[in-house]
């Protein structure tokens, strides 16, 4: 089942936890809303779950507008963070109280509850109460839960965030084979962007009450719409300059402006490049590079992170190079080299 | 003492010389420690299990029948005892209605005003006894605000009251029973507004009518308050309304919301969300709560003694007549009856206990006096 969030707004007090959001998740897809705490992600998830009332906007399941349905009618399974199991009810009943609650017959529902179990391999635990489980295992019964009733939509609060690493990787790959086992809609909250990218085919980036950019991991990551998401994910360099005759100078260096971006000549703008698009040479053949002296060099693991700075202004940046790039280059602190840009993309002023 | 002859000092800077700010990790002597229980002990044994025994050596002091008809043979005694146990589910049933609520709304909302509502729930807690009596007094008594009409014209009230709790409790039913989707809403269930106004006006009426031509409540007679049943429940349930909300609260703030969210999300309705999840988890907060509170509302005695006007027979509850049992030099008469409400204590006592380790919360201090019921 697609979902449709259309203009959606809701405020706490004079806080804005959401203004004016429209997304749309394609039937079957398995989609991450990430961001900081505080960037609205949870109060959407909430507001499609209808755990929390949107102030405006539409939520609409298919073509059928649910906006107005309660959290009980709206048939999504909900999975939250520290897990909501009821304590007082074992396994087997925590699983199969969505069940019991739509009056389905007992026999129905142990078969359901066994089909469950076993699908998130959890064969033989029925009776134990959830205190005695571990918390990846609570959580997977939560997932059993919020599946048991045969949800058209499964949200995901940061459902790993309460786990220790090792259990999470094993959950996020879990996640993503379930995914394609059952593939029902689900739309999961996360602020880790690995856990985003790891998981989720389409990722929704926010920020502020606002949707910044959605796209697949690969889109979001090489392709960032705004510098907030050029911060969010992974280390990004900033080079300051200005736009001259349509070209963005920086230094001594011009860059060609990317298509589509439209800037006024003469302004000042901020190009944005990742440290694994920095590349070195020590010599300047033509084209102009920028020059820049090296501070660090670390070139523990597979890939050489050089600490470098700009030779005209002093401001540091970094550049992220394989063994490969680095064999002929003298990468000691102080010596000089030039820095290439590729794949900037180019905004204007700083936004933060 | 020179140094000279003194053992090298010690080389490891935890052990440090004496004089320096650091001392020596130790346990309080001996003597200090038995000191200490000893005069715990002997102040809970002057204090409370001397009095505790004397009271029951008193009662049964002519032997097991001599108690017996103390208890039973005076019919103003049996009274009170009726009285009590009349007066007392009446308060707590209301309490457990109204701490419910009000710890729901507390714990599960915030909304402005939520503060000042914490804060008015401990009220009877911090006013006397005998204030709350004479407030009561002062609003019904007959040099109160309400005492004339009342004395005058009391049963005309009755259609409004009647009205207002019937719309009070129709809400609530409306509330748990509404179905939960708007899909399902058809009839009445889609005009609620409509519904109750013109259910409540069809029912006002209806009870206008039914005093006017079938004089259910016969006019020109005075409705008593103050020096009645009404008056003491009132002001027992006022006295005693802290208790169970106070209890609910921490519980519910400790168990969070979540699995009632959950429960939601699964499709439960509101009134399986509360049977099945709120319910369970709350159970022993609430258990505890509703016990302390009978216990206090047993015991009871400044406010009720303000509002009831000490009518042997009519409105002496068990710690009045163990007052005027006691005024009346009939010893054995007033332990007799303070034992029932002692036993009462020592079995509050021990259920407490048990309850304790059974809530969520750690550290839990028992507030009020729930086991003290002797305020004579």
């Amino acid at each position: 089942m697609s979902i449709q969030v259309q203009n959606v707004s809701k405020r706490f007090g004079g806080f804005v936890a959401l203004d004016d959001v429209s997304l749309e998740v394609p039937d079957g897809s398995l989609l991450s809303l990430l961001g900081p705490s505080g960037s609205g992600k949870t109060t959407l998830l909430r507001i499609i779950a209808g755990l929390e009332v949107a102030d405006q906007g539409r939520i609409l399941h298919g073509t059928e507008d649910i906006t107005d349905h309660a959290a009980c009618d709206r048939q999504v399974g909900f999975v939250f963070q520290h897990y909501a199991l009821f304590r007082h009810m074992t396994v087997a009943e925590n699983v199969g109280y969505g069940l019991r609650v739509r009056g389905r017959p007992k026999s129905r529902i142990a078969e359901r509850v066994r089909e469950l179990l076993a699908l998130v391999r959890l064969e033989g635990l029925d009776d134990r109460y959830p205190s005695q489980l571990s918390g990846g295992q609570r959580q997977r019964v939560a997932l059993a839960r919020a599946l048991a009733a045969e949800p058209r939509v499964l949200l995901l609060d940061e459902p790993f965030g309460a786990l220790d690493a090792n259990v999470r990787h094993e959950l996020r790959e879990w996640l993503r084979r379930l995914h394609e086992e059952i593939h029902v809609t689900s739309i999961f909250v996360t602020h880790d962007q690995e856990e985003a990218f790891e998981v989720a085919d389409r990722v929704v980036v926010m920020n502020n009450a606002r949707i910044e950019q959605v796209g697949t991991p690969d889109e979001v990551y090489d392709q960032p719409a705004s510098p907030f998401v050029y911060h969010f994910l992974g280390k990004v360099n900033k080079f300051a300059g200005r736009i001259v005759r349509g070209r963005f100078r920086v230094g001594a260096t011009e860059l060609a402006l990317p298509s589509g971006t439209q800037l006024p000549e003469a302004s000042v703008a901020t190009a944005y490049v990742r440290p694994h698009e920095v590349k070195l040479q020590s010599d300047q053949p033509g084209s102009a590079g920028l020059g820049a002296v090296v501070r660090h060099v670390n070139s523990a693991g597979p890939v050489v992170h050089v600490s470098l700075e700009r030779s005209d202004d002093g401001s540091p940046f970094l550049a992220l190079l394989t063994k490969e790039e680095c064999r002929g280059l003298t990468l000691r602190p102080s010596s000089l080299v030039y820095a290439f840009l590729k794949n900037a993309r180019i905004f204007p002023e700083e936004a933060g | 003492m020179s140094t000279d002859v003194l053992p090298p000092p010690p080389t490891t800077a935890l052990s440090a010389a004496p004089g320096s700010a650091v001392r020596r990790v130790r346990q309080d002597p001996a003597w200090v420690r038995r000191t200490l229980i000893g005069l715990a002990g002997l102040v809970l044994g002057l204090l409370v299990v001397v009095p505790v025994a004397h009271v029951f050596y008193v009662a049964l002091q002519d032997g097991l029948g001599g108690y017996w008809k103390h208890l039973t043979a005076d019919p103003d005694t049996r009274h009170s005892i009726l009285l009590t146990l009349t007066v007392v589910p009446i308060a707590l049933g209301a309490n457990i209605a109204f701490g419910l609520a009000a710890a729901w709304a507390i714990a599960r909302f915030r909304f402005p005003g939520r503060a000042i509502l914490t804060a008015f729930i401990d009220l009877p807690f911090s006013v006397s006894p005998v204030v709350a009596g004479l407030m009561f007094v002062l609003i019904f008594g007959l040099q109160g605000y309400l005492g004339p009409f009342l004395r005058r014209d009391g049963y005309a009230l009755m259609p409004y009251a009647i009205a207002a709790l019937a719309l009070f409790v129709a809400t609530i039913v409306y509330l748990l029973l509404r179905p939960a989707s708007p899909r399902f809403r058809t009839g009445l269930w889609r005009y609620p507004g409509l519904t109750f106004v013109v259910g409540g006006a069809a029912l006002f009426f209806g009870l206008v009518w039914l005093q006017q031509a079938l004089e259910i409540w016969p006019r020109g007679q005075s409705l008593k308050i103050i020096f009645a049943l009404p008056g003491l429940v009132l002001a027992t349930a006022f006295v005693t309304f802290p208790f169970v909300a106070r209890e609910l609260i921490p519980v519910m703030e400790a168990i969070g919301p979540d699995e009632e969210l959950a429960a939601i999300s699964l499709g439960a309705s509101g009134w399986q969300m509360f049977r099945q999840v709120t319910l369970p988890n709350i159970k022993w907060g609430l258990a505890y709560g509703i016990i302390l509170c009978n216990a206090r509302a047993m015991g009871e005695f400044g406010a009720v003694y303000v509002v009831s006007g000490h009518i042997a027979g009519q409105t002496d509850t068990m710690p009045l007549r163990i007052e005027k049992l006691f005024q009346e030099y009939n010893l054995p008469g007033s332990f007799a009856v303070a034992s029932v409400l002692t036993l009462l204590a020592i079995f509050t006592l021990i259920a407490k206990t048990k309850l304790e380790r059974q809530l969520p919360v750690a550290g839990r201090t028992g507030e009020g006096d729930g086991s003290t019921n002797q305020r004579s």
